[in-house]
C-alpha cells in the first residue's frame, strides 16, 4: 500500500456509516471528520498515507481506500449501490 | 492492496437488513471483517466454511455471512461444532462465541471441546458483560466493575479465558482486541488452518451495556484503554512481576499440531475396518 501522501482515494458511504468515531479519532492523517449528521466524511484527502486504518477498523464497512490509479476499475460505483440497499 | 470492503461485500448475505445490527463502534463488526478476510486468504469456498454461532450479539453474526451457518441455542455452539466437525471432518468450522455464551452458560462444553482437542476454532468474543439481554454481569467481567446486576461493584473474580483454554489442553490458544485487526486477522487465518482445538480470544468493547456504566466517554475511549493497556505477550514475559499489573497481554500463547479428535477417529474407523 503507498505509504506517500496524496495517493489514495478515501470513500465513505454514509447509508452505511453509523458514527461510532474510530476512523474520525485514529486516523494518522486526520484525513476524517463528523458532517452535521454525526457520520464522518472525507475532510483532508491530501493527507491520507494510505495505511488502511480505517477500512480494516470500519464496523460497518462503510470505507474503502484504494489507490489513485486503480480508480478506473469501477469497483467503487458497484459498492456504492450496494450501500442503499 | 488488498481492497477490503469490496471484498467484505462478496461474502455478506445482502438480503438482510445492512448496516448491521451492532450498536456503534461495536468491535464485532471489525470481527465480521476479520473473519471473511481470514477465509479469503485461505482460499476457501464458501461451501467448505460453517460459522456456528450462539445467542447473544455474536450470534448474529452467522446470519450475516454467507458460509454454511448454523444459528444455535444458548451456550450450545460448540456442540453443534462438534457434530459438524465429526459427520464431515473437511469443512473448516468457526465457532462465534460471546463471552456469557462460552464461558457461562456454556462453559462445561467450553473446557470438554478444549480437552477432547476437536478440531474447530473456537473464536470467543469477550465484550465483559451480557450485551444483548440487558447488560447482566457475567464470567468475565472484571472485579469491581459496575453493571445492571452490580450496581456497586462486582465482587467476584473474572476468567482468563486464555488460562482456561491452556489448562483444558487447547492445541492454539491466542488474544488479541477489536482494536488490533491486522493481528487479528493472522491469529484467525492460523487457527482456521491450525489442527485440533483452536482458541482465539477478541477483546471487543461494549459501550452502550458496559462502557457507559465503567466511566467511559465513548466507545473511541474504549479502544484507547485497549491501546494503552495491552501489551505483546512476548514483551510481557520480558517485564518484571510488579510491572505486570493492568497489563492485559496479547498474541499467541500455545501452538501446538497435535491431531485433533476427528482425525484420531477416522483412523480407528479405517483400523477396525480394515479388520474385517
Amino acid at each position: 500500500m503507498a505509504k506517500k501522501k496524496g495517493e489514495t482515494i478515501v470513500t465513505v458511504y454514509p447509508a452505511w456509516c453509523k458514527g461510532c468515531g474510530i476512523c474520525v479519532n485514529f486516523c494518522p492523517g486526520k484525513v476524517l471528520e463528523f458532517d452535521e449528521h454525526g457520520k464522518a466524511y472525507v475532510a483532508r484527502m491530501e493527507e491520507c498515507i494510505g495505511c488502511g486504518f480505517c477500512e480494516l477498523h470500519c464496523p460497518d464497512f462503510a470505507i474503502s481506500v484504494v489507490a489513485k490509479d486503480k480508480k478506473d476499475n469501477k469497483n467503487n460505483s458497484e459498492h456504492k449501490d450496494e450501500g442503499k440497499n | 492492496m488488498v481492497e477490503t470492503t469490496k471484498l467484505i461485500h462478496e461474502y455478506l448475505r445482502h438480503s438482510k437488513k445492512f448496516p448491521h445490527v451492532y450498536c456503534p463502534g461495536c468491535g464485532h463488526g471489525i470481527v465480521l471483517g476479520s473473519i471473511i478476510r481470514s477465509v479469503h486468504h485461505l482460499g476457501l469456498s464458501k461451501d467448505e466454511v460453517v460459522l456456528i454461532a450462539g445467542i447473544g450479539c455474536s450470534g448474529r453474526m452467522a446470519v450475516y455471512v454467507d458460509f454454511n451457518t448454523i444459528h444455535t441455542t444458548h451456550g450450545r455452539a460448540l456442540t453443534f461444532a462438534t457434530g459438524v466437525k465429526l459427520a464431515n471432518p473437511k469443512l473448516k468450522v468457526i465457532v462465534v462465541m460471546g463471552d456469557g455464551d462460552a464461558l457461562s452458560i456454556g462453559g462445561n462444553h467450553f473446557i470438554h471441546a478444549a480437552r477432547r482437542n476437536i478440531g474447530v476454532t473456537a473464536l470467543v468474543l469477550n465484550n465483559n458483560i451480557y450485551g444483548m439481554t440487558g447488560g447482566q454481569s457475567s464470567s468475565t467481567t472484571p472485579e469491581n466493575s459496575y453493571s445492571t446486576t452490580t450496581p456497586y461493584g462486582h465482587l467476584e473474580r473474572d476468567f482468563d479465558v486464555v488460562n482456561l483454554a491452556l489448562g483444558c489442553g487447547a492445541n492454539f490458544v491466542s488474544r488479541t482486541t477489536a482494536l488490533h485487526a491486522q493481528l487479528m486477522d493472522k491469529l484467525l487465518t492460523k487457527a482456521i488452518e491450525n489442527p485440533g482445538f483452536n482458541v482465539v480470544e477478541v477483546l471487543t468493547p461494549c459501550f452502550t451495556q458496559y462502557g457507559r456504566k465503567n466511566k467511559f466517554k465513548n466507545v473511541v475511549e474504549m479502544y484507547s484503554w485497549y491501546r494503552k493497556n495491552t501489551i505483546k505477550v512476548e514483551k510481557y514475559k520480558e517485564l518484571p512481576e510488579e510491572k505486570r499489573a493492568g497489563k492485559i497481554p496479547i498474541g499467541v500463547f500455545s501452538d501446538k499440531q497435535e491431531p485433533g479428535f476427528e482425525e484420531k477417529y477416522g483412523q480407528l474407523r479405517e483400523k477396525l475396518r480394515s479388520k474385517k
